[in-house]
C-alpha cells in the first residue's frame, strides 16, 4: 500500500511550530510523508496546499485561542474547494469543552495536549478513507 | 477519474498526479499517449546541497515568471527515510508567498527509496505537468552526493545552487554536482563570503572538473563545456532579496536557445531517452525479480554466506538463474 500523506499546518497567527514538527516526525516515523506548510497559514492558504498535494487528511496545530473561528474556516475552505472528503484532526491547547462544537463544524477528531503519539497516528491510520478509496477505483 | 488535464483545473490535476505516482494502469496509459506530443514548457531542475536555498530561489523565480502571467509548476523531491519510507517535505515553507496565485501548482514528493534522488514517477509527473499547459516546470531535488543527479536525465536546463556558509568547501563541487551544471547560481549573494564562493566556483570550473574528478558516468548527460559552444554561467542571486534574478532568467533562456540552436539540443534528448531507457529496464527488471525470487533459496543462501561457506555472488548468480528460468515462457 501507498504511504499516506498527510498535511500538517499551523493555522492563526501564533509563532510556536514545535508541537506541528513533533507530529510531523511522530507521522513520518509511522511511514507516513508529512506536508509541511510551516507558521501563519490562512484557511485557504490550507485548503489550497490539500487540494494540490492530495492529501488523506489534513492535521492542524493551534495554540493561539482562535480554533472555534479558525478550525471552522479550514473546513469550510476545503468544502468549498470540493474537499470535503478529508478527514481534518486537530491538536494544541483545545479545551475539551470546544470540542463538541468543533466536531460538529466538521473537525474529525481534536486531540488534547498529552495525547500519546502513538494514539494519533493509530487515529489517522485508520481515518483515512480517501486511500482505500484511491487504490480501489484505479 | 476526469480527463481533464489543465492547470486550471488544480483538483483533477492534483489527481492525476496521485495515480501516476502509484502507478494506476489508466494513468501511465495516459502519460504514455501525452508523451508523443511535444510540449513547449521549459522544464528546469533546480538542484544542489541542503540549505542552499533552492526552495526560495524557486518562489521567487516563479513569482517573477508570474508577472509575465506565465503558469508555473514546481515538483519538489524530498528524500524518504530508508527505514521506515516516510518523510518529511517542507518545501513549501518557502513558497509561501505564491499561495492564493491560481497559475502556480506546487506539489511536494518523497523520493520513495528511488536512486538519483528522483521519485520513480517524477518524469511521468513532469510529462503530466507539461500537457497541463505550464510554461515552467521546476523540478527541485537535493543533489547531496555523486548519484544524486537523475535529474539531469529529466531537466532540459540544470541549475545548480550553491551558497556561502555551508562548510570551508564548495559544497556543489564536492558532492559532484557541477558536471550536471549548465547554470551555475551562488544564492545568497547578499552575505559577504558570497564573491570568494563564486570565485572558487569559477576556478573549478576553468580547470575542467579536475578538482572532483572526471568519472565518465556513461548513462548521464555530460556537463556542456566551450567545445560545445556553452559557458556555465556562474551567478550571483540573493533569492530573498530578488537580486541578480532577471539575469538568471536570461540565462535559462539562452541555454535553451542554445539547445534549440544547437546540435546539443538533439544530443542531449538522446542521451537523456536513453538513461531514461535503462532506468526503467532496470526497474522491470527489479520487478521480476521480486515477482520470481526462490524465497527458500535465498534463505538457505544467507545462511552459507553468512557463515562464510559460500560467496554473495554464487547466491546472486544461482538466484538470477531462477528467475531467468521463471520469466522465460513469456
Ligand atoms: N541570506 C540569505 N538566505 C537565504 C537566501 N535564500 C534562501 N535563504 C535561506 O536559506 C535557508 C534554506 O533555504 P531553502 O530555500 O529552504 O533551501 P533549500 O535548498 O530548498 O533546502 P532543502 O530543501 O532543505 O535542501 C532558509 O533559511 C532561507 O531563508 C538568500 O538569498 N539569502
Ligand atoms: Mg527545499
Amino acid at each position: 500500500m501507498r504511504p499516506l500523506r498527510i498535511l500538517i499546518a499551523k493555522p492563526g497567527l501564533d509563532g510556536h511550530d514545535r508541537g506541528a514538527k513533533i507530529i510531523a516526525r511522530a507521522l513520518r516515523d509511522a511511514g507516513m510523508e508529512v506536508i509541511y506548510t510551516g507558521l501563519r497559514q490562512t484557511p485557504e492558504m490550507i485548503a489550497e496546499a490539500a487540494l494540490q498535494e492530495d492529501v488523506d487528511a489534513v492535521g492542524l496545530s493551534i495554540l493561539s485561542g482562535a480554533h472555534n473561528t479558525l478550525l471552522p474556516r479550514v473546513v469550510e475552505a476545503l468544502r468549498a474547494r470540493g474537499l470535503g472528503d478529508i478527514p481534518v484532526f486537530a491538536g494544541g491547547i483545545i479545551p475539551e469543552e470546544d470540542i463538541p462544537f468543533l466536531k460538529a463544524h466538521g473537525i474529525t477528531e481534536v486531540f488534547g495536549p498529552g495525547t500519546p503519539l502513538e494514539t494519533i497516528v493509530r487515529f489517522i491510520e485508520t481515518h483515512t478513507p480517501r486511500r482505500a478509496h484511491a487504490e480501489s477505483s484505479s | 477519474m476526469s480527463e481533464t488535464l489543465s492547470w486550471r483545473a488544480p483538483r483533477e490535476l492534483a489527481r492525476w498526479l496521485s495515480a501516476i505516482e502509484r502507478g494506476d494502469a489508466k494513468a501511465l496509459a495516459k502519460v504514455r499517449a501525452l508523451y508523443r506530443t511535444p510540449s513547449p514548457a521549459h522544464v528546469i531542475g533546480i538542484t544542489g546541497v541542503p540549505g542552499s536555498g533552492k526552495s526560495t530561489l524557486i518562489a521567487t523565480l516563479a513569482r517573477a515568471l508570474r508577472e509575465a502571467q506565465h503558469p508555473v509548476a514546481v515538483l519538489s523531491v524530498d528524500p524518504s527515510s530508508p527505514f521506515t519510507r516516510g518523510a518529511i517535505l517542507g518545501d513549501r515553507i518557502r513558497m509561501r508567498d505564491l499561495a492564493g496565485d491560481p497559475g502556480v501548482f506546487i506539489r511536494s514528493l518523497a523520493s520513495r527509496g528511488a536512486p538519483g534522488g528522483l521519485a520513480a514517477a517524477t518524469a511521468d509527473m513532469v510529462t503530466a505537468l507539461e500537457a497541463a499547459g505550464f510554461d515552467y516546470v521546476f523540478v527541485e531535488t537535493v543533489g547531496a552526493g555523486q548519484d544524486d543527479v537523475a535529474i539531469a536525465r529529466l531537466a532540459e536546463t540544470v541549475v545548480v545552487v550553491e551558497a556561502p556558509g555551508l562548510g570551508d568547501d564548495v559544497q556543489a563541487i564536492k558532492a559532484g554536482l557541477i558536471e550536471i551544471a549548465d547554470i551555475l547560481v551562488v544564492n545568497k549573494a547578499d552575505l559577504p563570503e558570497a564573491q570568494r564562493t563564486a570565485q572558487m566556483l569559477a576556478a573549478a570550473l576553468a580547470l575542467g572538473f579536475e578538482t572532483v574528478g572526471h568519472h565518465g558516468a556513461a548513462a548521464m548527460p555530460a556537463a556542456q563545456d566551450v567545445q560545445h559552444g556553452w559557458r556555465v554561467p556562474v551567478l550571483l542571486v540573493s533569492a530573498t532579496k530578488g537580486e541578480g534574478i532577471t539575469a538568471l532568467i536570461e540565462a535559462l533562456r539562452q541555454h535553451r536557445a542554445w539547445l534549440h540552436t544547437s546540435n546539443e539540443g538533439l544530443r542531449r534528448k538522446r542521451r537523456q531517452a536513453e538513461a531514461e531507457i535503462y532506468a526503467r529496464l532496470y526497474a522491470q527488471l527489479a520487478r521480476y525479480v521480486q515477482m520470481h525470487l526462490d524465497q527458500a533459496a535465498l534463505q538457505r543462501w544467507v545462511e552459507a554466506c553468512a557463515m562464510r561457506t559460500a560467496h554473495p555472488e554464487e547466491a546472486a548468480e544461482a538466484l538470477l538463474a531462477h528467475v531467468l528460468q521463471a520469466i522465460k515462457p513469456c
